[in-house]
Formats: C-alpha cells, structure tokens, sequence
C-alpha cells in the first residue's frame, strides 16, 4: 500500500506521537541525573512519585472520558468534596470514611454523566457546573481546615510497602487496571468505539448512554480516591484548596499522552507519562532555581507540542 | 418574463474534480432572468456542486461561469452574495435568538446618530417587508420561536432584501406545513415577475410541474437534459434523473428462478419477520406499512427524500416516531431503540457509511466485532480467540482485502469497508438485515459481490430489505417492491410486476391530493 512509504518528515512526527512521552521523560531523566545534584536519591524520587501520585489518578479517569470526546472539569471539586466527606465521618474510622468519600464521588459523577449522557448537555459545561456547586458543598460541609490524628488514615498518606509508599502502590495498580479495562474489556471497546464514532455505536446497538453514565462515575470514584490520598497526605481536610485546578493538570496529562481529544482513542500509559513529564519538567526547573512563570512557559510549549503532533495524525 | 432573453447566470462547460470523483463533467446551464430553473437530479448527480459553483463555495476546474454578459469568478461565498446571487439553505442559516428584525434587516440596519441602531425604524421595516410575503407577525421576537415556514420566508425576504438577481433554494419545502408551501410558491411567483432567476432544486415532482418554468437534469455529473418542463412527460423526467431509457427497459431479468422459490416460501410461512404497521413522523413519513418474510427481499423504491432510509431508520428505533409500531417474529418492538431493535434481530446497514458505520479509527478486526462483542466475551472480559475465529470467517467469507485485520478500517477501500459492516451485522446472526444503498460508491466488483451475498442470505431464510436507488439493482434483487413517495407506499409491485418501468410509473403517479 501507498501507506507504507510515509515521508520521513511523516514518520517522525508519527513516532514522535506514539513515543515522543517516553522520550521526552528519558531525556529529563537523563539531565537530571548528570547535571542535578543528588537527584539520584531515594528521597528525591519517594517525593516526586508520591506529589504527581494523585494527579495520575485523576487523569486516569480523565483519559477515559476524553476518550468518549467529552471532558469533566469537576475532578477537583470532587477531591474536595472527598476532603470534606472524609472529615465528617472519620469518627466511624477511615475505612468506612473513605467509603462514604468514594459514594460520594460517585454520586458527582452520576450527576455529570446523567446530564451527559442522558438530557444531552455538553460535558464541558455539565462538568463546569459540577466544578463550580461541588466545591460550594464541600465548603458547606467543611468550612475551614480540620486536623485529624486518625492512625490509619494517616498511615494511608505516609507509609511505604517495601519502601514504596503506598500512595505510589495504589496508582500503579490503577493504572494497570485502566489499561486492562481499555484493552480487554467490552466496556473498554465500547468507549473507544463510541469515542470514535457515537452515531455508528449507536445503530449498532451499543448502550451508549449507560456507557457514557459510567465513564463519568469512574471519574469521579477515581477523583475521590485521588482527594482522599491527598488529604490523608496532607493529614488535615483542606476542601477549600485542596484540588485546585487540578482538571488543567490532568488534562495536560491525557494531552500531553497523545490521547486526542476528538476521541476514539484512549492511552493510559502515556497519559501516565505525561503526569510525570510534567511533574519532572517542574522539578528540574525548580532544582535549577528558575522561577515559577518559566515551568509554566515551558509547559505551555510542550501542550502546543504534543496537540501539533496529535493533530497532524487524526487529519490525514 | 418578457424582459431580454440573455441569461443573467450562465454555466459554460463547467467541470470540478474532487479527489476520486469527476462531480462535474462540462456542465452548461443558462438561467434566464424571470423564470423558475428545476435542477433535478439523483443522490452524486452533481446538484450541490453546481450549487456551490454558482454561490462561490468551490471554484471550478474548467469552465467559466458568466454573469450578467462577464466571466464570474467568486472567491467566497460573500462575493457572490454581494453581486446579487443569493442562497436559501434546507436548514434556514439565519441566527435563531435574534429578533425576526435583526435577522432580516442583519448588516444593513437603520442607523440613527452616534451610529446606534434606530430599533423603532428597523421594526417597521421589517413589519413592512415581510407583508408584502403575506407574513404578519411580531418582529421583535425571536426567530426561533416562529414556525418554519416563517423562518423560511424571512431568510428570503432576506435574501432578495439585499438585491439579489439570482436566488438559489435547496428543498426548501422540505420541513414546511402545505399551507406554508402555498404562501411559498405565491412568493416565488413574484420573485419571477419581477424578473429574478430562481434555481429550484427539489425531488417533489408536483412541486416541480407546479411552479417551474424550465428543468434541468443531471446525472453522474452531466447534464442528462434541460428544457421547458410542461412539455416533459412525468415518467421521462423519472427515467431521465434515474438513468433508464424508457425504450430500453425490458420487462423480466435475468435470475428469476431463485425468486419463484422464495415467493413459494414466503406464502408458506407462519408470519413476517418484521411487521411494522403505521409509521408516522411529522413531516418524513406518514403511515408506512412494511411486511418482510424470512427468505424475502423486499425492495423499497421511490426517489430521494421519499422517506426510505427514514423508514429503515425508523424499524431500527433509530428515528423517533411520532406513531406506528414493529413486530419483530409477532412481538411488538420498544420503538425508539436502536439496542432492543438489534437484540431483536433487526440491523441497519446505513446509507451513510463513514459518518454512521465505520469507527475510522479502529481496526477491521474491532469494527468486526463490534456489535457482537457481548457475544464474543465472558464476564466483561473480551476473548481475543473468538474474536480471532469470526474475524478470520467473516473476512474469508466477505473476501475482505486488507492487509491485516489490525489495519485501520478507514484506509480501505470503500467497498471492503462495506463488507466490514456486512461482517459486523452477520457476526450477531440478524433475523433481518436492512440494506441502505449497499452498493453506493463501490468498485463493480465488490458491487456484483455484494448483491450475490444478499441473494445467498435470502436463500438461507434471513429477511432483507433493500433500498437503492439503482433500479436494476433493485429489480434483479428483490421478490417484491414498495414503491414510497412523500414518505406513503404508493404501490406495491410483486412477481412480473417487479419491473423498472412499472416502479417509475407508479413513483411518477400525480400525487393523489385532496384539497378540502
């Protein structure tokens, strides 16, 4: 086929798209590791892993429902109900505390979906009301920092398995979960396919709308689990700040994964990657005593990077 | 009428390639200042390219378009709409939360000092315009809260508000109420007589003969004929659009003996494999009856925008339906879902390939198994082995060329592309398979495969019901044939009646309207 042949400017750009994440994070690596002091400590990478830890959760879900051609804008404010349900039921201790998080969670992403899926609203403005009356219920709920010295939750923030902390553990086996669930699962296919083509799933008889009610609730569980670990973390519940603008860094993520944001296609690991690159890009520029403005520039460069590559793909 | 006989719009030799298809061949077509010019012509005949010629969306390749005695060459659309040629689409483009006003009076409105809109002035100009179209109403509401109709009429005050010589409308009776179309053809009427040229473009043939002057026809790209209307018979105009010489049609084809076979069976049968009695939409489909036995083609014939695919669709629960129901085997459908009319057995292979079937993205293995997935899985958990196994029959089956079944589906050709979904439907063992235009756009070959695998389908009892345009296609394919017009059947063609000629009478038939 004539296919086989691409320009090599073609096939770069191709590569780049499939691969450029990895690169990219290895050649940060890389400079790190010969020009940063003490960057091959433990230390050093237990911090980094366990601050971009919630963020990969919450891209995870995000991934998936960009993959349906939608968006959800609530993650953060779902986080922050999570702190606040968390801290109202932490006296029926954590597990059932974290429980009650992850309903909630749950209910905020029913509430999206179902607007989604079943009145018709667009995601980016469903989502946005979500974004804005979830985090107004949480303050309602919890309206100022609380403290708590529940042992087992704080362990949940702050102990390690093997020398992993658990807050890495659970994001790994997530991730692996996602990407089972894409791969192997009907469900997995059906929101690919409907990504790619919601009026072909349609008339071939896919149950597009419980498909994309539920793409909305694992978001928000996984937006939950993600406000739980933070807070745990944090050891106190902070609604009022805490998963500020975290949809913008999750989005970069699945952006920046090469997951498009036309659908049909859905990349865990990559957006797994892209959680890192830009943690590592922020890090390294902070070791490097660069202010603040610079990470953001530079981020700003690698989104353009990564939608130019993406685009040129999907309009071929 | 009588004012000079030079063309104000005139198409010279015009032709446009776009990649893979000639969609214009060295079309002609004058149009002549007050008359009302049909441009008829089937699905791919070329009508909106030629439209997008005049208004300026494409340029063409070769040719020239003369306008009012000099070479024309509109760089966009806005400059063919400031030389005086204006457009009124099927979906009114006008800006539905504005006021009728502003809409009608949008760029030009009356301006008071400082440059402010003078709102008292605009009102009373819109309220004068639009009298003079016999629409009374409120111009300071919103467009969209006004009827079709309405909104129809506003677009062309518009339109002939900015001084148009040229007006150029696209169905545009397709969602009005008959009394609406009335007030429509009493405007157009005046637009003629004060000396405007309007393209028509419509498939209601009454429509035509009703307030048309002149008719054009194309076909595959080429002007297939053009003259007064009045003089051209109904059945020759049909004949002429669908490609068919009258003289040449021949009663009977050529694989009659598998039809006589299956006719047999059909009346041996308990029951039809799907019924479905009184399909009713507003505006599409109005009390459609259609009865399928397993073991029988049923072909709906009828020309573009008679409510055929409509009538697929709405079998499929893939239409909402203002009335009328479907029995599947003698139980009655959940209408209005596509998921319980396919767990049902009833599958929808639709018109439109790209934007309803394929999933571009995904591989012919995935688009395979797509619709059988539940099937093809356990507990959630899809099993690559069986999807590996009916992959590998239906691909061997359909002689699917690709160059492996994790290509891409949409770098293949188009007809390996309809096999693919041919794939996905079989793979769930349908009871009925509805066919939309099978075998639009692809190679002979895939074609004559296609239409040798529905005949093998039929044989082994699946039910199927076949629209296309393609006459012949039509004729050799199906036992019995429902001829729809204006979304009704108007006639039902079986055994030796199942004949080109007889369908195109029975669609050229004077629409039977009863005025009270």
């Amino acid at each position: 086929m004539a296919e086989a042949v691409a320009p090599p400017g073609r096939r770069v750009l191709a590569w780049a798209q499939e691969y450029g994440v990895y690169a990219a994070v290895g050649v940060l690596l890389l400079f790190n590791v010969l020009f940063t002091p003490h960057f091959l400590d433990v230390a050093n990478f237990r911090t980094q892993l366990v601050q971009v830890a919630p963020i990969v959760i919450v891209s995870l879900g995000m991934a998936l429902v960009i993959g349906t051609q939608g968006i959800d804008l609530s993650v953060g404010s779902v986080m922050s109900l999570a702190a606040a349900l968390v801290a109202l039921y932490l006296g029926y201790g954590a597990w059932p505390a974290l429980l009650v998080a992850l309903v909630g969670g749950a209910v905020a992403g029913t509430a999206g979906g179902a607007l989604v899926a079943y009145v018709g609203v667009q995601p980016i403005v469903a989502t946005l009301a979500l974004l804005v009356g979830v985090r107004g219920l949480a303050n309602v709920l919890v309206p100022q920092l609380v403290e708590f010295r529940n042992p087992d939750l704080i362990a949940l923030g702050s102990s390690s398995l093997s020398g992993v902390p658990v807050i890495v553990v659970i994001a790994a086996v997530l991730t692996l979960l996602m990407a089972f669930l894409v791969r192997r699962t009907t469900f997995g296919r059906q929101v690919v396919a409907i990504g790619g083509n919601r009026a072909a799933s349609e008339l071939s008889g896919l149950p597009v709308r419980r498909v994309l009610l539920l793409v909305y609730v694992i978001s928000g569980v996984l937006a939950a689990l993600a406000g739980v670990l933070a807070t745990a973390r944090l050891q106190a519940s902070d609604p009022t700040s805490l998963g500020l603008f975290i949809e913008l860094s999750a989005i970069t993520a699945v952006v920046v994964g090469g997951t498009p944001l036309s659908g049909g296609r859905i990349r865990v690991l990559s957006t797994v990657m892209g959680a890192l690159l830009m943690q590592l890009l922020s890090a390294t520029l902070i070791k490097h005593n660069l202010p603040q403005s610079w990470t953001q520039i530079v981020q700003a460069v690698i989104i353009l990077a990564a939608v130019y590559a993406t685009r040129e793909r999907g309009t071929r | 009428m009588s004012q000079s006989a030079a063309p104000v719009l005139e198409a010279r030799q015009i032709s446009k390639r776009f990649p893979g298809v000639v969609a214009l061949d060295g079309v002609s077509l004058a149009l002549l200042p007050g008359e009302v010019h049909a441009l008829v012509g089937e699905n791919g005949a070329g009508k909106s390219t030629l439209i997008k010629v005049f208004t300026g969306v494409h340029r063409p390749d070769g040719g020239e378009l003369i306008y009012n005695g000099a070479p024309a060459a509109f760089g966009t659309p806005l400059d063919a709409q400031r030389a005086g040629i204006s457009t009124i689409y099927q979906e009114v483009n006008l800006v539905p939360m504005m006021s009728v006003a502003r809409n009608l009076m949008l760029g030009r409105e009356p301006r008071g000092r400082l440059g402010v809109i003078d709102t008292a002035r605009m009102y009373g100009e819109a309220e004068r315009i639009l009298a003079g179209y016999g629409v009374v109403t409120d111009v300071r509401r919103p467009l969209r809260a006004l009827g079709m109709g309405v909104q129809q009429m506003v677009a062309l005050a518009r339109a002939v508000a900015i001084d148009a010589r040229v007006v150029i409308m696209d169905e545009p009776t397709s969602s009005l109420e008959p009394r609406e179309v009335e007030t429509l053809f009493s405007v157009i009427r005046k637009l003629r007589d004060d000396g405007i040229a309007v393209v028509y473009v419509s498939h209601r043939l009454d429509e035509l003969y009703e307030v048309c002057d002149r008719v054009t026809v194309l076909r595959d790209g080429r002007v297939a004929h053009t003259g007064p209307l009045a003089e051209l018979e109904r059945l020759k105009l049909i004949a002429l659009m669908l490609g068919r010489d009258l003289d040449e049609v021949r009663t009977g084809g050529l694989t009659r003996f598998s039809r006589d076979r299956r006719r047999a069976r059909e009346r041996d049968g308990a029951r039809p494999v799907v019924q479905a009695e009184g399909l009713t939409r507003r505006q599409v489909l109005h009390g459609v009856d259609v009865s399928v036995w397993p073991g029988e083609v049923v072909g709906l014939g009828g020309l573009l925008g008679a409510g055929r695919s409509e009538t697929a669709k709405g079998i499929v629960g893939a239409l909402p339906l203002d009335a009328g129901r479907v029995l599947v085997a003698g139980l009655p459908l959940r209408t209005g879902s596509t998921t319980a009319a396919i767990r049902a057995g009833v599958s929808l292979l639709p018109e439109d390939r790209k934007a309803e079937g394929i999933i571009p993205a995904l591989s012919v293995r995935e688009n395979i198994a797509l619709a059988a997935l539940p099937s093809l899985s356990r507990a959630g958990v899809v099993s690559d082995a069986k999807i590996d196994k009916v992959v590998e029959v239906f691909m061997r089956r359909l002689r699917i060329k690709a160059a492996s079944p994790h290509q891409p589906v949409q770098e293949l050709s188009g007809g390996n592309q309809q096999k693919v979904l041919l794939a996905r439907w079989l793979a769930i063992r349908p009871k009925i398979l509805l066919l939309d235009e099978p075998t639009r756009g692809i190679d002979v070959g895939a074609k004559a495969e296609v239409q040798a695998l529905v005949d093998e389908l039929a044989e082994e009892g699946l039910g199927v019901l076949l629209i296309s345009s393609d006459l012949e296609e039509l004729v050799e394919g199906a036992d019995r044939i429902l001829v729809l017009r204006e979304g009704a059947v108007v006639g039902e063609l079986s055994g030796d009646d199942v004949t080109e000629d007889k369908i195109m009478a029975s669609i050229a038939e004077r629409g039977a309207e009863s005025d009270g």
